[in-house]
């Protein structure tokens, strides 16, 4: 298990190195730098602007110059917001948003499994077409007009809920609940469609031989099977969820991640960019890393140890 | 000796996109306690659909019994609840699958997996349980089970994890085991070394076996009682002897001759039949077997036979059997073997009302 985590984390060092090499020249290649907008600024003043931040150098010592601080986790200061660095605004907002996600990935998770787990024991029944429609519903609303749904039931009208901050707990429930809604629908559709599939399987015609109750052989025998698709699904979609919602957090007024990198990029803060790149590269990294270890402890089938084991 | 189980009138259909399936039409046959009965028939002749139906396995809808009664130790379990029929699966009733390389869960230890039922069935402790389980092992021929039963069924070979299976269903001391072509995908030592072990389990327990196959082979070693499936229906039963050395059914027939012997190693002889099974959907009027059937007369296509006795166990359906059909030889390959066999009735009769 070690020697199969040892080795999983060099591979990511080596994919971080090519993701942080690409969206540097990537960026580079784009037309315009951090200082162009609207109002012109006069060349002298760009030109000082350019050489305080070092965009003059030669790429390759720009670049030697960020890997080395990346390597010290640095990302450095951002262009726009002059007094902040590109760590604070990382370790602001991280936590933010990673509380919001997680509370979403909750929701959208235990909602998802109940209602896919629910439509597939009832396949073709009401219960599977009331799950269903749920399930098209969050797929196809987009997250803003649900936010404001939400907002507009639970906080004006019936004054439940606050309408937007994130002060205190309540705070947390709407902005949750709009961001789980997509994914829900989702894992739904996916805990359905794989369930469905677990329950023709011929094993489970074996538990049912065995006078193994409809709710033990689910518990047991189907759901554990079934769950594969969902864990992959997982990796990428917690990753995209706790680095930020740009919409989201717009919409409740939260200072999470998901905004500084929306803005960067229209900002062309650079430092801004590659940071967040970076830093949401390697929540993916280990979250799809997790995964896998989450699938290894599933499935004896896939041995992530390596020997020891079988054989 | 005493019946366990009586099928009367046994119909079983699958609504589908393309209508209806007829799986199993109008199907009759008793099991004796300590009896052994193969079913033989070529695939798709509704050989798992009828055995599963007595446990009632069939998944229900698209399935549906649509008429008869079965019989488990006289009591009717047609009507039973799924709830009901519990306390009948795994602890009365056992079945081994066709394919045990897709019959056990892949991520369960085959421990659990024999433990399960015994838990239920016979509440036993979980450590209890796993001494059964070990033991069960042991007893199908599984070397060091203590440490096989916390291994995965991966971890197991095609021939061991049809053992396991075995042990699954045997676990719970069933009164009638069923064993669906439990050596079909297990290579020919293998499958003598299973057979050996079930008919050894079988004089231990004397469970009643209903075994399934397509391999006449295999039933001259296993079974008392033959019975002969074709399209969903039974048309031939008997003692082994009278299904090998007195066959009646020109289908009976045709599985004889494609069946390689050992006295006659003359292959050349082997003749498979020719032609496709019957469309169940819409079953063909008359003798479901007369487009294939070089004997079938003008009444095959019109009427459907009625069943015949020859003996106080022997019954064939087939208007062969008829007084006024005209005598006719069997294939050479049948006839070397043929016998007369001194239960037979002088003239074959006619049953009324089905059976
Ligand atoms: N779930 C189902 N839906 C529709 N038709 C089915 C279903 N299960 C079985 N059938 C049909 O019932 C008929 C009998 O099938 P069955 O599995 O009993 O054959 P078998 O004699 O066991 O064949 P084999 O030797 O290949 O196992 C076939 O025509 C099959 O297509
Ligand atoms: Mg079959």
């Amino acid at each position: 298990m070690a020697k199969y985590i040892t080795r999983r984390l060099i591979y990511m060092v080596v994919s971080l190195y090519l993701i942080v090499t690409a969206t540097f020249f990537l960026m580079r290649l784009a037309p315009g730098n951090p200082f162009t907008s609207e109002k012109k600024l006069p060349p002298e003043i760009e030109a000082a602007l350019n050489e305080h931040f070092g965009l003059n150098d030669p790429w390759y010592a720009q670049y030697g110059d960020y890997l080395l601080r990346i390597a010290q986790w640095d990302f450095g200061p951002s262009f726009k917001y002059k007094t902040r660095t590109v760590n604070d605004l990382i370790s602001e907002g991280f936590p933010v948003s990673l509380a919001l996600g997680a509370q979403a990935i909750l929701i959208a998770l235990a909602l998802g499994l109940i209602l896919g787990i629910i439509a597939a024991l009832y396949h073709n029944k009401w219960q599977d077409y009331g799950a269903m429609i749920i399930a098209v519903l969050g797929i196809s609303v987009p997250s803003f007009i649900m936010a404001t749904v939400l907002q507009y039931f639970f906080a004006i009208k019936w004054g439940l809920l606050p309408v937007a901050r994130w002060d205190s707990f309540m705070h947390t429930i709407l902005p949750s609940l709009a961001l789980a809604a997509s994914p829900m629908a989702f894992i739904a559709r996916l805990t359905r469609s794989s369930m469905l599939e677990v329950l023709a399987n011929d094993y489970i015609r074996t538990a049912k031989s065995k006078g193994l109750s409809k709710g033990v052989i689910t518990v047991k025998h189907a759901i554990r099977n079934a769950l594969l698709p969902v864990v992959s699904y997982m990796g990428p979609l917690s990753a995209g969820i706790i680095t930020g919602s740009f919409v989201i957090e717009r919409i409740f007024g939260i200072p999470g991640l998901g905004s500084h990198f929306v803005t960067s990029i229209s900002n062309r803060d650079y430092t801004v960019i590659m940071g967040v790149t970076v830093f949401y590269s390697i929540i993916l990294l280990v979250s799809i890393l997790l995964v896998d270890i989450a699938y290894g402890l599933i499935d004896p089938r896939i041995k992530i140890a390596g020997g020891k084991k079988g054989e | 000796m005493e019946k366990i189980l009586e099928v009367k009138d046994l119909s079983v259909s699958f609504q589908t996109y393309g209508g209806e399936v007829q799986a199993v039409r109008n199907v009759n046959f008793d099991l004796y306690k300590g009896e052994t009965l193969a079913i033989v028939g070529e695939s798709g002749s509704g050989k798992s659909v009828t055995t599963q139906t007595i446990m009632k396995l069939i998944p229900m809808p698209p399935g549906k019994i649509k008429s008869g009664q079965i019989l488990f130790e006289g009591k009717d379990i047609v009507p039973l609840s799924d709830k009901q029929m519990e306390k009948v699966r795994g602890k009365e009733i056992s079945m081994i699958f066709q394919d045990p390389m897709t019959s056990l869960n892949p991520t369960m230890k085959i421990g659990r997996q024999i433990m399960e039922g015994l838990i239920k069935h016979q509440n036993m402790s979980t450590s209890s349980a796993k001494e059964r389980a070990i033991e069960m092992l042991r007893l199908v021929g599984i070397p060091m089970p203590e440490r096989r039963v916390n291994q995965y069924p991966h971890e197991f070979s095609g021939g061991m994890r049809q053992r396991a299976m075995i042990a699954i269903a045997l676990a719970a001391n069933p009164k009638l085991l069923i064993a669906d072509e439990p050596t079909t995908a297990l290579d020919v030592t293998i499958q003598a070394q299973i057979l050996e072990l079930m008919k050894d389990l079988q004089s231990k327990m004397n469970t009643s076996i209903i075994f399934i196959t397509h391999d006449l082979g295999v039933v001259a070693n296993v079974a008392d009682r033959v019975a002969v499936m074709y399209g969903g229906q039974i048309v031939e039963t008997g003692t082994v002897d009278e299904i090998f050395y007195d066959p009646r059914h020109p289908y009976t027939w045709g599985l004889l001759a494609s069946m390689p012997s050992l006295e006659n190693d003359d292959k050349s002889e082997l003749a498979a039949i020719p032609g496709t099974p019957p469309d169940l959907t819409n079953p063909p009027k008359g003798d479901a077997f007369a487009a294939r059937n070089p004997y079938a007369m003008q009444i095959d296509f019109e009427e459907e036979p009625p069943l015949f006795q020859i003996s106080e166990t022997h019954f064939a359906k087939t208007w062969l059997l008829h007084p006024d059909a005209p005598a006719v030889e069997p294939p050479d390959a049948v006839k070397r073997r043929m016998r007369k066999l001194s239960s037979t009735f002088d003239k074959p009769v006619l049953v009324k009302g089905g059976k």
